[in-house]
């Protein structure tokens, strides 16, 4: 199998911490990818409208990059990423109507038709790897450390892609057990983080975010570990908002998945780059001495 | 067949060049077949008072956009290197409104958000691909595009570097984006803050500034005319089959 490896735009900047982690990981893993040499924004949301095919165009376009190189697989790293290729890809496939009209419209390209398959890290290593390979190779395990697996919406949602049951889902809990951590289950751990809202009603996004970590906390977690770059902004960075304006908001350290499959592989801190993080995800990790 | 000038002149002057119709901004012409757009416009009896500059594919004045019987595609060219194709369609487009972004220059710093402050409709992109099909110098514009998207500025202003800021991206753009003057701000910002200065530049000006060539640069601007003209003569000229370790016999200023 040869696998294209698509980045995202986010981790190329705000989000460096998870490519820079998950690279390092899968090259300690074995496991082979090659960046596509050129790629646009996939446009980080699928367009919900039926006949608004245009912003199609944009991830069909890095679909078909991944064909044209060659390769079968295309892995991504970033939720919102997956979600829109993976919607994409489903769409090219299935729908023959549109997919004449886009391969029409993108007459510039080869034609497609879903040949590539479209896997997000998760399901890559559960599906290819296997978690019994997984567990051998963790010198570190991280023992010791309750986590609370944070999904979100675009792993999960919708079913069409979901890597995993969409309401009882099993993965990230599976994920982060071969990491050897406590996984601390929760049940607001596939409700939405806010998303976009932040940027039209920041209010209910800080509200959702601290109902998310509060029910983290409540059940035991002492950190959460997520996926999405958007996620992360919500529920990590802006922490000190939530502290502001919401009164005993907690302070809860926040990895991204690949960070915490790094140092279980016992691979240097610096790959993870977790001056990106919050202090406080820095602090626990010298806590536990995992770093 | 004589060669003299006179009599060669005579010839060509008689040979008369194929008539083929063209059609300006909808209107048929006949023009000769080896004539580019630009000549064959003039040819036909138009006048450029703007929208015309180098006539050496360099400026991007000159835009044409055409198309060609029994074709739906939209062909590009510059008027002054495009020769024309029987029964094409064609319009000149010098000029396409694109708002430029203001900013001192010397504020900035080289970060992609500057960028996407100054040009936030970037995010607009749909990478629809219209603005590189139509650009006439085949730089790969949406390409570049991305690129700033994800902040690869050095990468945008690598892929733009053929960029004549013609504006038909721009013209053609789904998102409404000033591509070009993106691009020149990529360029820009790479130039100053992104790629390695230049080293020797520094004990260049240092050289300089020590007055290490005031006293040559001086006898120079002394010298007359044909004094002049002498010493560039005489010059020291490097053979062109030099190996990298030439050097001049005269090297005071080296």
């Amino acid at each position: 199998m040869s696998i294209s490896y698509y980045p995202g735009c986010t981790l190329k900047t705000k989000a460096k911490n998870l490519e820079s982690s998950a690279l390092a990981a899968m090259k300690e893993l074995g496991i082979k990818v090659e960046e596509l040499d050129r790629w646009n924004c996939c446009g980080a949301v699928y367009s919900l409208a039926d006949d608004d095919l245009i912003h199609i165009v944009a991830p069909v376009r890095d679909l078909i990059r991944v064909k044209e190189r060659g390769h079968d697989t295309v892995l991504a790293l970033c939720s919102m990423c997956y979600n829109t290729l993976a919607r994409a890809n489903h769409l090219m496939k299935n729908d023959e109507e549109k997919r004449k009209t886009i391969n029409m419209f993108m007459d510039e390209e080869p034609d497609y038709a879903g040949e590539v398959r479209v896997v997000h890290l998760f399901d890559y290593l559960r599906d290819d790897y296997g978690w019994d390979k997984l567990k051998e190779k963790i010198k570190k395990p991280l023992n010791g450390l309750k986590v609370g697996p944070y999904y979100g919406c675009t792993l999960l949602r919708p079913k069409e892609v979901a890597l995993d049951h969409p309401d009882n889902p099993s993965i990230f809990e599976k994920f982060l057990e071969t990491l050897g951590a406590e996984v601390i289950n929760f049940p607001m751990s596939t409700q939405c983080c806010g998303a976009y809202q932040v940027l039209g009603n920041p209010d209910a996004a800080v509200k959702v975010s601290h109902e998310i970590l509060t029910d983290a906390v409540a059940h035991g977690a002492e950190a959460l570990a997520l996926t999405c770059p958007l996620c992360d902004y919500n529920l990590g960075r802006r922490q000190n908002i939530m502290q502001e304006k919401i009164e005993g908001s907690p302070e809860v350290p926040v990895y991204y998945f690949t960070q915490l499959l790094a140092l279980a592989l016992g691979l240097p801190a610096a790959d993870c780059h977790l001056e990106l993080n919050r202090e406080s995800a820095v602090n626990l990790l010298k806590d536990k001495s995992y770093i | 067949m004589s060669t003299t000038t006179d009599e060669t002149k005579e010839v060509s002057a008689k040979v008369e060049a194929k008539l083929i119709p063209i059609y300006v901004m909808g209107k048929k012409y006949e023009v000769p077949e080896s004539l580019t757009i630009m000549k064959a416009i003039e040819y036909a009896g138009y006048k450029y008072i703007r929208g015309c500059g180098c006539r050496g594919g360099v400026c991007g004045a000159g835009s044409t956009v055409y198309r060609k019987p029994g074709d739906y595609k939209i062909y590009t060219g510059l008027a002054c290197q495009t020769v024309v194709e029987p029964n094409m369609y064609l319009t000149q487009l010098p000029f396409y409104p694109a708002i430029r972004a203001i900013y001192n220059f010397h504020e900035l710093e080289g970060k992609p958000e500057e960028i996407f402050e100054l040009y936030p409709e970037l995010f607009r992109c749909v990478a629809c691909n219209a603005c590189t099909k139509v650009c006439p110098m085949d730089v790969e514009v949406m390409d570049y595009i991305s690129a700033l998207k994800r902040g690869d500025i050095v990468e945008a202003a690598e892929i733009s570097f053929d960029c004549i800021q013609c504006g038909l991206c721009a013209s053609r753009c789904y998102g409404e984006l000033p591509q070009y003057h993106i691009a020149q701000l990529a360029r820009r910002l790479a130039g100053a803050y992104l790629t390695p200065r230049a080293e020797h530049l520094k004990t260049m000006c240092a050289n300089i500034e020590t007055g290490r060539y005031t006293e040559g640069l001086n006898s120079l601007k002394a010298m007359d005319t044909d004094m002049l003209k002498k010493t560039y003569q005489e010059r020291e000229l490097e053979p062109a089959t030099a190996g990298e370790d030439w050097t001049p016999k005269d090297s005071t200023y080296l």
